[in-house]
């Protein structure tokens, strides 16, 4: 019994030593020096200051700008706070927060799609994701969204939709997952297009 | 619904190409003596291997009786406990905390210390703003390894029962767990690392970033080790994730990739345990038999919550929004999922974690329809033996298959005998007390949670979804998942029942499984005659798929229909 404990007590600062600080940081110091960008969190720079992530999405309101999906965090999209929605799918409250948010995005992208019905908002653009932070948003909501933000920035409908074209992630392999435009990188690319 | 098919028939074909020659590579390990690595270049590992031993104290690495196997492995197992708690309680002292986190509260270090030992992962917490660096590297991640391996562990001291003959001891609890650790989960934990943080998972002691939006909006980014912690995460079928929502954060489960791969690291050693099994009792065909009962399971379980999902639920098909899957949508219940995942990698993720006992998710379980919902609650609930968690699915299968041979004995009127070892009255209580131990302390935890007000407390959502969350709770920490209906409460109540619910619902079937194990050891090996039942082939699968279905399939029934078939109704 006492050698078992004893014997215990130094797997346990053995298997401590090892799995918890050696393995740890020396895959930490393999990912600074392969892999820099992506270890810190793919942050975004631009003129020298980090405007976000390309794995996080960000509270897009302004009309100019693609809008990523709903999400449940405290603030939205926290992305120090993760959280799912987790109402069940008979919540009168989860009812509740379709319909109210179907009826914003027909508020919102009705005067820029002429006989725009609710038959046509896509899915993801009314219920939470499972992060807080999508970063994509499906190819059907962002064509959605194109026609308001084209005639915000005064551009042409082909250049948005070229950009959304060139900010969609396919599916890997082209088999697994689904493809999804990232909703920061394109109002990045918008913005570097001008039309303000 | 096409696209969604063909992506989980490749993903599964891959698989178990890869688990094969994994099953026979763990058998060799795990071989009696020290002769596994031969005398090649990698000779030194003996040397090192010896050390630990020296180390430990078991210079001559005894053979151990099952009762020294189990008392050593709990001991450490309980000081485990103990150390993890007091990391928690205490972080806000400690070193590797840059967002200055202060310590954890007792009731949540409990619960979790409980939870990682017993390789469950039941997130109590919300890892990104709670843990400390130092808890989630040094704490958590430690026994995200330790916990698996003490799996594997007890797995191979069962299998030793089938390979001895006349013998008193099941092996050495140090030795299966260093070889565990060393020859099977830090290399591939290390490869696992290295191409998460390839894809995308942060690997940083740098604190949380700043960020300044498009819109002039503060964002702050939680990052830190994660991908470290990731790999083994999943390896070790553990799932307690370093953000709040697991895989389904970005971060932690990037692009179509991401979660895919941890799937697949996650299915691995489970699939690659039933081959390792039948290279160790030389019976690839019975193994054959059994993977075909557990791959049928399985798939029935990805088509249920696939179809389910992609159905969408009352509420989405109500109001009016466009379900429809087409080229530009995966479309059907995308509440609490992610685009990247759509539904049909939602869904055999969903399937994946829950047949494994790992809990990670890549999708809100909560937020899933009944029928949907219901397939990760019967997964867990059928013992977490459809592959089930590191080493603890294959020993939960065991004692399925000694129930099943147990019942063809009675229909036949003959003495049963599995692997040429007779199953007498000792074999078949033991077998029966790990299958059916952790369903009778579910069905007696909820109902615990349901006639007092504390319990109460604890639920999220109304109605019969509510009681839904709370069997799930207490089913997925019985089973050692760790995989949640998410709303369910963070009361201390709940802390401290689930907490309890984790360590019986891991140490009785296992304690079972060693004691099994040394009972069959003790018997001699009769050769097979025209007597004997075929536990190969089609008839033997069947067998086996009804016994899981009716040990503890028949008693979650009545709770399934309190839960999600009485939601189901409503619409």
């Amino acid at each position: 019994m006492g050698r078992t404990i004893l014997g215990s007590v130094v797997a346990i600062v053995l298997t401590t030593a090892v799995l918890g600080f050696a393995y740890p940081l020396v895959m930490t110091g393999f990912a600074s020096v392969a892999f820099a960008g992506k270890a810190q969190g793919s942050l975004i720079h631009e003129d020298g200051l980090t405007i976000g992530s390309r794995l996080a999405a960000q509270n897009f309101t302004m009309p100019r700008y693609f809008h990523a999906r709903p999400s449940a965090t405290s603030p939205a999209y926290n992305a120090a706070g993760t959280t799912f929605a987790n109402l069940g799918p008979t919540n009168p409250d989860l009812a509740r927060n379709v319909k109210a948010a179907a009826q914003a995005v027909l508020k919102l992208e009705g005067p820029y799609n002429p006989g725009l019905t609710i038959r046509q908002v896509p899915v993801d653009a009314v219920v939470t994701s499972a992060s807080g932070i999508d970063p994509d948003i499906s190819l059907a909501n962002a064509q959605l969204q194109s026609r308001r933000v084209a005639a915000v920035r005064h551009l042409p409908l082909t250049t948005v939709q070229k950009l959304i074209e060139q900010h969609t992630d396919g599916r890997w392999l082209g088999l697994f997952g689904e493809p999804g435009v990232n909703v920061l990188e394109l109002n990045l690319a918008l913005d570097k297009q001008g039309g303000k | 619904m096409g696209q969604g098919i063909a992506q989980i028939l490749v993903f599964v074909a891959v698989l178990t190409a890869a688990a094969y020659p994994l099953g026979l590579y763990m058998a060799r390990v795990f071989a009696d003596g020290d002769g596994f690595l031969g005398r090649g270049p990698l000779r030194f590992l003996g040397s090192v291997e010896r050390g630990f031993y020296r180390a430990v104290g078991d210079r001559a690495v005894k053979e151990q009786t099952w009762k020294q196997y189990a008392s050593t492995l709990l001991i450490f197992s309980f000081l485990f406990v103990v150390v993890l708690y007091g990391i928690q309680r205490l972080q806000g002292h400690l070193f590797l905390n840059p967002q200055k986190f202060p310590s954890v509260a007792s009731f949540i270090s409990f619960n979790t210390a409980a939870s990682f030992v017993t390789n469950t992962n039941w997130q109590f917490y919300a890892g990104e703003s709670t843990m400390s660096f130092l808890t989630q590297m040094a704490g958590l991640a430690v026994q995200n390894f330790v916990s698996a391996a003490v799996g594997i562990a007890v797995m191979v001291a069962l299998f030793r029962g089938f390979s001895r003959r006349s013998s008193t001891t099941l092996g050495n609890f140090w030795r299966d767990l260093y070889r565990a650790l060393v020859y099977v989960l830090v290399p591939i934990a290390i490869l696992g690392a290295v191409i998460l943080i390839a894809a995308g998972v942060p690997q940083t002691l740098h604190s949380y970033a700043e960020a300044t939006t498009l819109q002039g909006a503060h964002q702050t980014i939680a990052r830190g080790p994660v991908a470290s912690q990731v790999a083994i995460k999943h390896l070790g079928t553990n799932g307690g994730g370093f953000y709040n929502s697991n895989t389904a954060t970005p971060f932690e489960g990037p692009g179509s990739f991401g979660g895919y791969f941890e799937l697949f690291l996650e299915l691995l050693i489970p699939f690659a345990a039933v081959f390792m099994f039948g290279r160790w009792i030389r019976g690839m065909r019975h193994a054959l038999a059994i993977f075909a009962a557990m791959l049928f399971l399985f798939a029935v379980g990805v088509g249920i919550n696939f179809v389910a999902e992609q159905h969408g639920s009352h509420v989405l098909r109500t109001s009016g929004v466009n379900i429809v899957h087409s080229g530009s949508q995966s479309g059907g219940n995308m509440t609490d999922k992610e685009i990247r995942n759509g539904i049909a990698a939602s869904a055999i993720f969903t399937t994946g974690t829950s047949a494994t006992s790992t809990g990670a998710v890549n999708a809100g379980v909560d937020a899933m329809t009944p029928a949907g919902g219901a397939v990760p609650l019967t997964n867990i609930f059928l013992g977490e033996v459809i592959f089930g968690g590191v080493g603890s699915g294959m020993y939960g299968m065991i004692f399925i298959i000694v129930l099943a041979v147990f019942v063809a004995g009675l229909m036949v009127g003959r003495t049963p005998e599995y692997l040429g070892k007779k199953i007498e009255a000792r074999e078949v209580k033991l077998a029966a007390l790990g299958a059916l131990f952790p369903a009778v302390l579910i069905l007696t935890l909820t109902a615990a949670a349901m006639v007092t007000s504390a319990g109460l407390a604890s639920v999220f959502n109304p109605g019969a979804h509510g009681f839904t969350e709370a069997l799930y709770a207490y089913t997925s920490q019985a089973g050692n998942n760790g995989s949640a209906f998410a709303g369910y409460g963070a009361t201390s109540f709940s802390a401290y029942l689930g907490g309890i619910d984790m360590l019986f619902g891991r140490f009785v079937p296992l304690i079972a499984a060693l004691a099994l194990g040394s009972s069959l050891a003790a018997k001699r090996i009769v050769p097979a005659s025209a007597g004997t039942f075929r536990s190969d082939g089609p008839t033997f699968t069947v067998l086996l798929i009804g016994l899981i279905l009716l040990t503890a399939g028949l008693m979650l029934f009545p709770a399934l229909t309190l839960g999600p078939v009485v939601e189901g109704l409503m619409h």
